[in-house]
């Protein structure tokens, strides 16, 4: 039976990793390869590494840690953030990376969906929507939460799924970083109308979340960072409960 | 793992090698053009030494594929199909880890199955005479095969994790 996926979710600046409470506040935790190689160890079934560094350098020093995890760690990782036109992806792709998350270069230039499916097939692209449950529904955000768009979530993700993206990342704005659950009425919402996998981020405080997102959300697989990184939730207890919640996991 | 592997697409190299992996993703019709243009395709037919095809490379050993309407290698009696779910939970492309069943190879020495693979496919092998594992996704198909000196898996073994490595491991040791 095909798995549900525990992902950890590593943001990563000048060769750290970091994790934004609310998208805002970073704090330090830890070497990004070496945390892999151990979420790996511990039973994580992929890893995302998101490049939150804006300078030019940065960039450099992110394309190693690339080249760095893809000989060290042996499962499926993506990679994002900074990612707006075929060459980034190529260069992402030649230094070892699976698969890419493309985000508000999506939502400005539509058409690099269509770009990086046709050229390296559906499975390397993901792309991320961050979006935000206002008064009058849920909007997608650029730049990482701050600016907000006029497109709907639902129609949105719907234009990816046919433009040709492998998987969805839903962040919820309104939930990440809170620690009271995943976004579940949007997120089965999601995974109940379109094609391709859903992968549900923002929110995860303790098990209990990510047992409802599997079976509330109907989530294929789950995101989280702080969790994680602080050791508040260890991934193998958090398989094990999943199992005796008769969620299909990979032990 | 102690070997070296070289990446190359030279007939005499890949002749001489001690073992030939072929891996790859990517679309099946493009690639076999690609094959037949280098002259690759009768290289492969022609190697005498375990070959490890993966992913589409199982596909494109065997005879024809759905994708792009494309004949293949033919080393495999077989015709890759797209899979065609009933069921929306089941999405295309299968995506994620699954489990193996029935493994029977010295490719799987020391495998009692349900060992979990990662798979990233649209395109599937159904069972046949050369299926040396299946795997369960909208319907049981083959996650492995081997005739001869050719061995082939729809999944990753170098994306599997531990399990991945055992596999790379018993390939190396044939």
């Amino acid at each position: 039976m095909l798995a549900k996926r525990i992902i950890p979710c590593l943001d990563v600046k000048d060769g750290q990793t970091v994790k934004g409470v609310n998208f805002v506040n970073l704090r330090q935790a830890g070497d990004p390869v070496a945390l892999g190689r151990a979420y790996s160890e511990q039973g994580a079934d992929e890893l995302v590494y998101l490049d939150i560094t804006a300078s030019h350098e940065g960039r450099k020093t992110f394309a190693d840690m690339v080249r760095r995890v893809a000989e060290e760690v042996s499962i499926p990782f993506t990679v994002g953030g900074g990612i707006s036109e075929l060459h980034d992806v190529e260069r992402m792709l030649l230094a070892g990376a699976d698969k890419v998350s493309i985000n508000s270069a999506a939502l400005r230039r539509p058409a690099l969906i269509d770009e990086i499916a046709s050229h390296f097939g559906s499975q390397v692209c993901v792309v991320a929507i961050d979006a935000k449950l206002d008064a009058d529904g849920w909007h997608c955000y650029l730049n990482g939460g701050r600016i907000p768009t006029d497109r709907g979530l639902f129609e949105w993700a719907h234009e990816v799924n046919e433009r040709g993206a492998g998987e969805i990342l839903f962040t919820s704005i309104n939930h990440d970083g809170v620690k009271h659950g995943f976004a579940n009425e949007a997120l089965a919402r999601l995974s109940d109308t379109l094609s391709i996998p859903v992968i549900a981020s923002g929110g995860a405080g303790c098990k209990e979340d990510f047992r409802d997102v599997f079976t509330l959300g109907h989530a294929d697989a789950a995101l989280a960072a702080s969790v994680f990184h602080f050791g508040e939730i260890g991934i193998a207890e958090l398989k094990d409960y999943l199992r005796n919640e008769n969620i299909s996991v990979r032990l | 793992m102690q070997e070296t592997p070289v990446l190359t697409d030279s007939p005499d190299m890949l002749r001489s090698a001690d073992k030939v992996v072929f891996p790859g993703q990517g679309e099946a019709s493009n690639a076999m053009q690609y094959l037949r243009s280098h002259g690759l395709d009768k290289v492969l037919l022609s190697l005498v030494q375990p070959v490890l095809g993966i992913c589409i490379g199982q596909q494109l050993m065997c005879r024809h594929s759905q994708e792009g309407d494309v004949d293949c290698l033919g080393i495999f009696d077989a015709e890759v199909l797209r899979f065609r779910p009933e069921r929306h939970a089941d999405k295309v492309p299968h995506m994620g880890w699954n489990q193996l069943a029935s493994p029977s190879s010295p490719l799987f020495e020391g495998f009692n199955g349900g060992e979990f693979v990662y798979f990233v496919h649209s395109y599937y092998v159904p069972l046949c005479q050369h299926t040396i594992a299946t795997t369960d996704y909208v319907l049981p198909f083959s996650s492995a095969l081997h005739k001869d000196n050719f061995y082939a898996t729809q999944f990753h073994p170098e994306k599997s994790g531990s399990v991945g490595e055992r596999i790379i491991q018993n390939f190396l040791s044939l």
